[in-house]
């Protein structure tokens, strides 16, 4: 048996002859700053907002947005405001795969229930986790909303699902694949790369 | 992992992932909403060709909360009342489309035939077979053993999650000769790190039992003041090897079985503070286990029971959610 | 019984594996042996067999044989049972008693006799119950078996133990009258109820019941001195164990008239086949370790083992087809029996030809008292029952392509070498050319 670990890859393999870089650690900051300060705009405030991230690199950046949330409003709790949601039990393409590893979820100390919920995810690309991320949510609880916040948006949507907050709309062919390398998973600097094509994996 | 027949078969690495993820699934089971749709669509027979309600239920528990659709068939029948051959019944299984059949059967090996023989494709899950292996039981003892002796001590993970049993010291008491519920342990224990002793009145103790990875001892009370263990395992004493039967008894009388290998209050006063006391049910209260060991705070009884139920559905989800088609090997 | 009016001639065949000869089969004996080419060429209807290499031995007589008839004919019937005794090498067999109704009187045995005889494939001889019903009571009427029509001079209640000690004695001394032997299944009942497998480290792993060592060899030992108590000869049915070769060599040291028998299974199988649960490994006395079956070699190999017997114990694919504990001991073994020995015993260099034709034809024929027609030399005039083996050929053993009506071979799927190319009744070819030759073919010439 060898299940996906949801782990990343070396990054080496990132690095091929037909990879380009899209966007800078610089890119991946002031990305990132401009979602923080749309979500304070769009939910007139922090008072109610939770994140949600989706492993394994959404959590990251969940918890990277969290501090800039706060130091926009330090009525913010990084902590309380912040959890992790694995969606793999909620996935709808488990029999096409390798058996995944079931992640973690924890909830916010502070609750879904009646809260602005903020998805985030690294890429959104088919729509199909978001899919399985708003079900699991549905189980967990009754939020008041719940949008969705994803540093990369590379199209080909497969379900009517759309992002509220994006740091980069990425034209895209179905067979490239988009990475987001994050320094705290991936060692190296923040980079969003596209590989050209790998079989259209997705 | 196609099928989960035998402790043995487990790597240490198999044995992990068995128990974090059912540390995954025994957090979902606190929430209000207790049902994934994991598995929906799929298809689990429980077939059942020896009684034993608490685990089918354990079992359908774990195949209805992560949305199956749950099959009970019940065969019993003894090697000389034969009914409908084992065959028979695996290839009428093969035709209504199981996906998985968790199998419990009085004969040592029949989850292997079924697993080997060609009759089905489905993954078969040992729920208990002869004197031979019981895996699911050995995994929530684990999985009970971690969650007390290394999360709640460690500081670490609660749960314990990612870690093995290294060092800790379990005693298993009792009919070891006919306990699958002890092979089992005792396979999957030694790979997960823990150090084992066997301690059962010599007409109970299986010959060989020299190549297993584990002591044995005679002696209860020494076993419990000497070694220290972390955790004591207490097993069923079964009705029949108590009487003469045709066999004759395996030891003088109950009374004599309980005063030197049964658990009371006494013994547990021998054993450091920390170390929990469990029992695979049902208990004969008053034979093995005293009814103030049986209740008292180290018992971890019943919560074995609750993890039972996590447990069977991390073996399900890890049979049945991926795509298997590559692998050939069994868990 | 069907008599072959063909003579027949092979060219180049080694008796008893020994230098080349020419040989004639005519008239239902060994009409003429001589070198390579100095034979007068037989007259009349000759058929020519070119076996330059090929080993000529004695028909192979087994002394444990079951053949199912009456009671079980979906397993196996005395015509094909017999059948697959040619294509195996073999003239005769003894048929064992525990059919339904079991051969514990004149009539039973009497039976299966007069289906032998009608089959004519090889000779076979019944073996009668030593007590009624193998219930293990009382005696059955032995002696009415021993003078009716069947002539029966082994007497065993194979498949059970006869455990009662003064039941025992008294078959032991009974039989005297007649010559007979008391061929003992060495199985104390109440340190084997429920029992699986050997006893030993697989089965403490596998959760099988046990079958302790000590469970034959107590029996064994027991009789061994009972036979010395009462001087009567004593016959052991396929020892199993390396203990029980130490009894039986320790009592022929003292002079006690015993011998013994291991089957081919126990020549190289091991208890470890038993991890797979296959019913097909479990068998009656059950596979033992890798340090018996060196020890059964080993008593083979210097006589303290006097024979080979394939104890052949066909059963239906449903008996097989099931749980371990719920399936029936016994494997086929009369077509592999040869191959087995020759593997084992031949090839490692630990038995001659000539020594397989001890162990498989002398010594079987005298303990059944039937060495009048069979085991005997290779000599001119002596009755052709011969069996004629190509050693270089190996084939891969499949169990639904035997000649016996059931496929429960152990060796399935194994390669084995030696070939029965022919085998002579009273010269009358059962197998030639690897095949077996139906009685109406012969009566066609």
């Amino acid at each position: 048996m060898n299940p996906g670990t949801g782990m990343p890859g070396h990054p080496d393999a990132l690095t091929g002859p037909d990879t380009r870089t899209v966007l800078g650690a610089g890119d991946v900051a002031r990305a990132l700053t401009r979602i923080a300060h749309e979500i304070v705009e769009r939910a007139k405030g922090v008072d109610d907002v939770v994140l949600l991230g989706i492993p394994t690199r959404g959590v990251t950046l969940a918890t990277r947005l969290a501090e800039r949330l706060a130091a926009i409003d330090p009525a913010f709790d990084p902590v309380q405001g912040l959890g992790e949601l694995d969606v793999t039990m909620y996935r709808d393409d488990l029999r096409r795969q390798p058996t995944r590893a079931v992640g973690v979820t924890r909830l916010p100390g502070a609750g879904i229930e009646g809260k602005t919920v903020v998805l985030v995810d690294d890429v959104l690309f088919s729509g199909r986790t978001i899919r399985a991320a708003l079900d699991a949510i549905g189980d967990l609880g009754r939020p008041r909303a719940v949008r969705l916040a994803c540093l990369v948006d590379r199209g080909h949507r497969e379900l009517p699902i759309r992002p509220d907050f994006v740091g980069k709309n990425l034209p895209t062919a179905v067979s490239e694949r988009v990475r987001v390398l994050l320094s705290e998973i991936d060692g190296a600097e923040d980079a969003v790369v596209i590989s050209a094509p790998a079989g259209g994996e997705r | 992992m196609k099928h989960l027949l035998s402790t043995t078969d487990l790597s240490k690495d198999d044995a992990l992932l068995l128990l974090d993820t059912a540390a995954q699934m025994a957090a979902t089971q606190s929430r209000e909403i207790k049902k994934l749709p994991t598995l929906r669509g799929r298809t689990v027979v429980n077939l059942f060709f020896e009684d034993s309600t608490r685990t089918r239920i354990s079992f359908e528990t774990a195949a209805k909360r992560l949305s199956a659709d749950v099959i009970n068939f019940s065969a019993k029948g003894s090697s000389v009342s034969k009914g409908e051959s084992l065959k028979d019944t695996a290839l009428t299984l093969h035709a209504m489309g199981a996906d998985a059949v968790v199998v419990r059967h009085w004969a040592s090996g029949a989850p292997y035939q079924l697993a080997h023989a060609g009759w089905l494709d489905a993954a078969v899950l040992n729920a208990g077979d002869g004197t031979h292996q019981h895996p699911t039981q050995a995994l929530l003892d684990a999985f009970t053993i971690r969650r007390h002796l290394v999360g709640r001590r460690g500081g670490g993970d609660p749960d314990g999650v990612g870690a093995d049993l290294a060092g800790l010291r379990v005693a298993i008491v009792g009919d070891v000769l006919h306990s699958r519920v002890a092979r089992s342990n005792v396979a999957l224990l030694r790979t997960l790190g823990a150090d084992v002793t066997l301690v059962s009145p010599p007409t109970l103790v299986p010959v060989g039992v020299e190549t297993w990875p584990c002591r044995t001892s005679y002696d209860l009370d020494a076993t419990l003041a000497d070694w220290q263990p972390d955790a004591v395992m207490m097993l069923r004493v079964q009705r029949e090897r108590m009487s003469g039967g045709t066999g004759g008894a395996f030891f003088p009388s109950p009374l004599e079985y309980t005063r030197y290998y049964g658990l009371d209050a006494r013994r547990l006063g021998l054993l450091p503070d920390h170390t929990i006391v469990m029992h695979p049910g049902p208990m004969n209260r008053g034979l093995e286990i005293s009814a103030e060991a049986a209740d008292s705070d180290r018992a971890v009884i019943v919560e074995q029971v609750a993890n039972g139920v996590a447990v069977r559905m991390a073996a399900l989800y890890l049979l049945l959610a991926g795509d298997h088609s590559a692998e050939g090997n069994d868990l | 019984m069907t008599t072959d009016p063909t003579t027949y001639l092979m060219r180049g065949v080694r008796p008893l594996g020994g230098e080349p000869a020419d040989v004639v089969v005519s008239d239902g004996v060994i009409a003429a042996l001589g070198a390579p080419g100095t034979l007068e060429n037989p007259a009349g209807d000759v058929v020519e067999i070119e076996a330059a290499g090929h080993v000529l031995l004695p028909g192979l007589v087994d002394l444990h044989t079951h053949l199912r008839e009456p009671g079980r004919e979906d397993a196996e019937t005395v015509a094909s049972g017999t059948r697959a005794a040619a294509a195996g090498g073999f003239t005769a067999v003894h048929a064992m008693a525990n059919t339904s109704p079991v051969a514990d009187t004149a009539g039973v045995v009497e039976q299966v006799w007069r289906l032998g005889r009608d089959a004519g494939f090889v000779d076979v001889h019944p073996v009668g119950a030593v007590t009624v019903g193998l219930a293990g009571e009382r005696l059955a009427e032995l002696g009415a078996m021993a003078r009716s029509a069947a002539r029966v001079r082994v007497f065993s209640d194979d498949g059970k133990c006869v455990h009662d000690p003064i039941l025992m004695r008294r078959a032991l001394e009974y039989v005297k009258a007649f010559d007979g032997v008391v061929a003992q299944h060495a199985q104390e009942p109440r340190l084997t109820e429920g029992a699986q497998m050997n006893e030993g480290v697989v089965s403490g792993e596998i959760g099988l019941a046990g079958w302790p060592a000590v469970a034959e060899e107590a029996i064994i030992a027991r009789d061994v001195l009972l036979a010395e108590h009462v001087g009567s000869r004593l016959h052991v049915c396929h020892l199993s164990t390396a203990g029980s070769v130490e009894i039986v060599r320790w009592a022929k040291s003292r002079g006690i008239d015993v011998t013994a028998e291991v089957t081919p299974h126990h020549l190289v199988l091991t208890d470890e086949l038993a991890r797979t649960y296959d019913p097909t490994y479990k068998v009656n006395p059950p596979l033992r370790t890798a340090k018996d079956v060196e020890a059964v070699r080993e008593g083979l190999a210097d006589g303290t083992i006097d024979i080979v017997a394939t104890d052949h114990a066909p059963h239906t694919r449903e008996d097989k087809d099931c749980e371990w504990g719920a399936a029936a001991f016994g494997m086929t073994g009369l077509e592999t029996a040869l191959s087995v020995v020759q593997q084992t015993m031949v090839d490692t260099g630990r038995l001659t030809w000539a020594d397989v034709a001890r162990v498989l034809s002398v010594n079987p024929a005298r303990i059944g008292r039937i060495d009048a027609a069979h085991g005997r030399p290779l000599a001119v005039g002596e009755p052709a029952n011969l069996t004629l083996v190509d050693p270089s050929a190996t084939r891969v053993v499949d169990g639904a392509a035997q000649v016996t009506a059931s496929g429960n071979t152990p060796f399935a799927g194994r390669e084995l070498p030696g070939r029965v190319v022919a085998t002579f009744l009273r010269g009358r070819a059962t197998v030639l050319d690897g095949a077996v030759v139906e009685a109406a073919e012969v009566a066609a010439r």
